[in-house]
C-alpha cells in the first residue's frame, strides 16, 4: 500500500493537512509587514532567515471566519515550484502517515473547491487535504 | 585525463579569439594595407586551429586551417584583399562561431564546411577549380613546417652562428597521438635541443607549447654544430614521439623569405616592423597576469552572504546606539568602515566592462548597413565603463534595438544625405560613461532627427494622445511617445525594426532595471537616445520614512529633496492637492492614502514631511509622517507570488529584523 506523510493542522474545529514534501518548516508567528494593494488574503511578508517570504492568512484564503492569533498560531513555510510561501494556521496537530487509498476524492456537493486534494479518513479523524498548487494562485488572475 | 575538463576553457578562449578576429577583420576593412592587422588575425586563427585540433574538433580545425592559409597568403603579400574575400572570411568566422556554439551546447561542433572551404581554396588558388571538392586538409607535421620567418635580430644571430660553423636545422616533432602530457614531452624535446645548440625559434611559440595550445606536432629551429644524424639520435631516448624530422635549411630557403618580408615592412610603414611570433607570446602573457576565473555563482553567493552581514551590521548599530557602551560603539564603527570597503570590493568584482556587450555591435552594424544599403560609421566610446554583471546581462537586447532603430529610422539613405548636404557616410555614436552613482549609455546618430509632426499625427491616430493634449506637449514629451507601445513611425515596415514592438520593450526593460531612457532630437541633425542605469541592483541607498506604524524605503536615486511644510501651504487644484515648491507647482500624493495605511490615532499634525521624487524631469511630492534617515539597504524580491504590485519594487530587511517595502515612486506618475 502506498503511504504518504502529511502535516495535520487545525483551522477552528476543522482539521486540514498538507503533503509534507511541500513543507519546509514550521515557524512561530513573528512581525509581519503588511503589503499594500496585495490580494486580501496576503497577510504580508516576513523575514525568514534573511529571505523575504510572503505569508497568507489561510482562513481568509479559504473564506473561513476571521480569528485572532493565539499562542498556538503557527506559520507553515511551504515551497512549491520555487515559490516559498507561509500559511498561517491556528494550531499544528501532528504529522501522520496515510494510506493513499484512504483518501477520498472531493465529490460531495457541499464541499466543492479546487483548493482541496481530497479528504483523508484516519483513526476517526477527517482531514481535508489542501492542494498547494491552487492555493498559491491569485483568484481572478 | 578527461578532455571535458578543458572544454570550458576551450570554449572561453575560442570565443575570445573569435571576437578578436571579428574586431580585426572590421579594422582590416578600413585599412586593408596594414600588415599588423593581418598578422593579428592570423595569430588568432592559428591558435584557434591548434586548440580545435587538440580537442578533436576536426571540422573546426580544417576550416580554420583554410582560413589561415588564405591569411598567410595575404600576410606575405601574395594576395590582396578584395571585398568578396572579406565576405568569405566573414562567413567563415560565422561558421566557426556556430560550431563553437554547438560545442558549447553539448554538440559535436560539426557543420558542413565544404562550401566555405571550397571558397577559401578558390581564393588561394583560383586557377585550380578541382581543389574545390577536395576533402579536409591533412594536418600533419609538414603543414606546420610551412611557415618560417625571422626578424632581423634572428637573422643576424643566424649569420653570426654560420660564421662559426653552425648549421641551421628545422626539427619537426610529431608527438604520439596518445601522448598525455604534451607540454612535458615538448619540454624534454626543448631540453635535448638546447644541449645540442641554440634554439632560435619554435612554432607554435614556446608559451603556447607550455599551455598545450598546439596540435600533436611542433617544429623548432636549431643552430648547431652537430650533423643531422647526431641530432636525430639525441631525440631518440624521448618516448611518445612518433616522428622526428630533422632538415637542414640551406641558405636560399632561409634568406629568401626574410628579405621579402623586410622589404614589405619598409614599403608599408618604416616604423612598424612585422611583429614576430615571439611578441605574441609576450603579449598573451601580459594579458593573463595573475587573474583567475571564478564561477559567477560563487560571486553571487558571496554577495548574498555579504548582504546578510549588512543586515546584522544594521542591527549591531542599533544595539550600540541604545547601549551607549563606548567600546561597543567603537568596534561597530570600525566594522562599518571595513564592511563598506568590503562591499566596494565585492561590487567591484562583479563589475564587468560594457565592452563585453559593445564588442558585438560593430559587426552587427556592418551587416545591417550592407543590408539596408546605407553607409555608416559606428564609433564606440567608453567601452571600459563598468557595470554590474546583472545589468550587463540585460542591457544587450535594448541596445540592439536602439542601434537598429538609429540605423533604420535615424539615418537617411546615402542619396538623401547628399541632398541634405551631409557627408554620404552616416555616423552612429555609442557611448558609455559614469556620472555619480549612475551609468549613462547613449546611442546617437547624425540622421534626420525625429519629426515632431509625424510622431504626433501617429500618436493621435493610434489613440496614444488626444488632439488637445498633443498641442500642449513639449518636444521631449513628444519624442518619448515613440517609446509607448504600439508605435512605429516608419512608413515602410522592414524586418529590422518598425514592427512597433521595439522601442516600448526597450523602455520597459530599462525601467525594470531601475533605469530610465530619454530622447533628444534636432530635426536634420540627428537624435540621442540616453539610457540611465544604476551601478548595481543589489545594494542601494534609501531614505527610510514612516507612515502610521509602517516603515518604507524610498531609493535615493529617485529623491530630489525632502522638505517640511505647514498644513496651510497646501492648496487644492482640480481636486488635486498641490504645493508651491521652488516656484513650481508640485502635486502631492499621500502615502497613507495610496497604501491604505491603517490610521493611528494621533492628532493631525500641522507640519508635513514631503519627499520630492522625480521621474525624468517631472517631480511630485510624497507626504509621509516622519523621516527616519538614510540607510544602505539590500534589495530583495517579494517572492514569486507577489509580483507587479502597485508602486512597490521589492523589500529589504532592516536592522531590527523587520521587513520594509521599497517604494517605486515612478508608478505614482501617470
Amino acid at each position: 500500500m502506498e503511504k504518504m506523510k502529511i502535516v495535520a493542522f487545525r483551522l477552528g474545529d476543522e482539521e486540514y493537512g498538507l503533503d509534507i514534501q511541500f513543507v519546509q518548516s514550521i515557524e512561530r508567528i513573528q512581525p509581519i509587514t503588511r503589503v499594500p494593494n496585495a490580494p486580501e488574503f496576503v497577510e504580508g511578508v516576513i523575514n525568514l532567515r534573511g529571505n523575504v517570504t510572503p505569508v497568507l492568512d489561510l482562513r481568509k484564503r479559504l473564506n473561513l471566519e476571521k480569528e485572532g492569533h493565539t499562542e498556538h498560531t503557527r506559520v507553515i513555510i511551504t515551497k512549491f515550484e520555487e515559490i516559498e510561501l507561509g500559511l498561517i494556521v491556528d494550531k499544528i496537530s501532528d504529522v501522520i502517515d496515510l494510506d493513499k487509498e484512504s483518501i477520498e476524492a472531493v465529490s460531495s456537493s457541499r464541499i466543492q473547491s479546487d483548493n482541496f486534494e481530497g479528504i483523508a479518513k484516519t483513526e476517526g479523524r477527517l482531514i481535508v487535504l489542501l492542494k498547494l498548487s491552487e492555493l498559491i494562485k491569485i483568484p481572478g488572475k | 585525463m578527461d578532455l571535458n575538463d578543458f572544454l570550458e576553457l576551450f570554449i572561453e578562449e575560442s570565443k575570445e579569439h573569435l571576437q578578436s578576429i571579428n574586431d580585426q577583420l572590421l579594422k582590416l576593412e578600413t585599412e586593408p594595407e596594414n600588415p599588423a592587422i593581418v598578422n593579428e588575425i592570423f595569430r588568432s586563427a592559428h591558435t584557434l586551429k591548434g586548440m580545435a585540433g587538440s580537442m578533436g574538433f576536426e571540422d573546426l580545425a580544417s576550416l580554420t586551417h583554410q582560413m589561415e592559409n588564405v591569411l598567410d597568403l595575404v600576410r606575405n603579400s601574395k594576395l590582396s584583399i578584395t571585398s568578396e574575400m572579406m565576405d568569405v572570411i566573414f562567413s567563415c568566422v560565422d561558421l566557426i562561431e556556430r560550431m563553437v556554439e554547438s560545442i558549447e551546447q553539448g554538440g559535436d561542433g560539426k557543420e558542413d564546411v565544404t562550401d566555405v572551404v571550397g571558397q577559401l581554396r578558390m581564393i588561394q588558388n583560383p586557377s585550380d577549380p578541382t581543389n574545390v571538392q577536395a576533402g579536409a586538409y591533412q594536418e600533419s607535421a609538414a603543414a606546420v613546417a610551412e611557415d618560417i620567418q625571422f626578424d632581423q635580430y634572428q637573422l643576424s644571430v643566424i649569420q653570426e652562428a654560420k660564421k662559426l660553423g653552425n648549421k641551421l636545422y628545422q626539427i619537426t616533432i610529431q608527438l604520439d597521438k596518445n601522448c598525455v602530457m604534451k607540454s612535458v614531452r615538448a619540454y624534454m624535446v626543448f631540453q635535448a635541443a638546447e644541449e645540442l645548440g641554440e634554439v632560435i625559434q619554435s612554432n607554435p611559440p614556446v608559451e603556447q607549447i607550455e599551455e598545450e595550445n598546439f596540435d600533436d606536432s611542433f617544429s623548432i629551429l636549431l643552430l648547431s654544430e652537430r650533423d643531422t644524424k647526431e641530432i636525430q639520435a639525441a631525440f631518440h631516448p624521448i618516448s611518445e614521439l612518433s616522428e622526428v624530422v630533422v632538415r637542414e635549411l640551406s641558405d636560399e630557403q632561409e634568406t629568401a623569405m626574410p628579405i621579402e618580408k623586410a622589404q614589405k615592412a619598409v614599403k608599408s610603414n618604416a616604423q612598424v616592423l612585422p611583429k614576430d611570433k615571439g611578441d605574441q607570446g609576450a603579449a598573451k602573457k601580459k594579458h593573463r597576469s595573475k587573474s583567475i576565473r571564478v564561477d559567477i555563482e560563487k560571486l553571487d553567493h558571496l554577495m548574498n552572504l555579504f548582504s546578510e552581514l549588512i543586515i546584522d551590521r544594521g542591527r549591531l548599530e542599533q544595539i550600540s546606539r541604545k547601549s551607549e557602551l563606548t567600546d561597543l560603539t567603537e568596534t561597530v564603527e570600525h566594522m562599518t568602515r571595513i564592511s563598506t570597503d568590503l562591499q566596494g570590493l565585492i561590487l567591484n568584482m562583479r563589475m564587468v566592462q560594457v565592452e563585453q556587450v559593445f564588442n558585438r555591435f560593430p559587426r552587427m552594424v556592418r551587416d545591417l548597413a550592407k543590408e539596408l544599403n546605407k553607409k555608416v560609421q559606428l564609433i564606440v566610446e567608453g567601452e571600459d565603463t563598468e557595470l554590474d554583471r546583472t545589468v550587463i546581462d540585460e542591457i544587450g537586447d535594448p541596445l540592439v534595438h536602439l542601434l537598429r532603430n538609429a540605423l533604420d529610422h535615424g539615418l537617411e539613405s546615402a542619396e538623401e544625405r547628399t541632398a541634405a548636404g551631409k557627408s554620404e557616410e552616416g555616423r552612429i555614436l555609442l557611448k558609455a560613461y559614469h556620472s555619480g552613482n549612475q551609468v549613462f549609455i547613449e546611442v546617437s546618430d547624425d540622421g534626420k532627427g525625429i519629426d515632431r509632426g509625424k510622431v504626433l499625427n501617429k500618436a493621435i491616430e493610434r489613440g496614444v494622445v488626444t488632439q488637445s493634449e498633443a498641442e500642449t506637449l513639449s518636444d521631449r514629451e513628444v519624442y518619448s511617445l515613440i517609446l509607448s507601445s504600439g508605435f512605429s513611425t516608419a512608413e515602410k515596415i522592414s524586418d529590422i525594426s518598425g514592427r512597433g514592438v521595439g522601442l516600448d520593450v526597450v523602455k520597459t526593460k530599462i525601467e525594470s532595471l531601475g533605469g530610465s531612457i530619454s530622447i533628444e532630437s534636432e530635426p536634420g541633425n540627428g537624435s540621442i537616445f540616453r539610457i540611465q542605469l544604476p551601478l548595481t541592483l543589489s545594494i542601494i541607498y534609501a531614505m527610510l520614512v514612516k507612515t502610521g506604524d509602517e516603515t518604507y524605503a524610498i531609493p535615493f536615486s529617485s529623491i530630489v529633496e525632502i522638505t517640511k511644510i505647514s498644513k496651510d501651504q497646501v492648496s487644492t487644484l482640480y481636486g488635486q492637492k498641490v504645493i508651491q515648491f521652488r516656484e513650481q507647482v508640485v502635486s502631492l500624493v499621500s502615502l497613507k492614502e495610496v497604501f491604505n495605511v491603517p490610521a493611528t490615532d494621533t492628532v493631525e499634525k500641522q507640519e508635513l514631511f514631503v519627499v520630492i521624487v522625480r521621474k525624468g524631469d517631472k517631480i511630485m511630492g510624497l507626504v509621509v509622517d516622519s523621516v527616519l534617515g538614510q540607510q544602505e539597504v539590500v534589495l530583495k524580491t517579494l517572492g514569486g507570488m507577489l509580483t507587479n504590485l502597485y508602486a512597490v519594487s521589492g523589500a529589504t530587511i532592516l536592522g531590527n529584523g523587520e521587513v520594509a517595502l521599497i517604494i517605486d515612486s515612478n508608478q505614482f506618475f501617470k
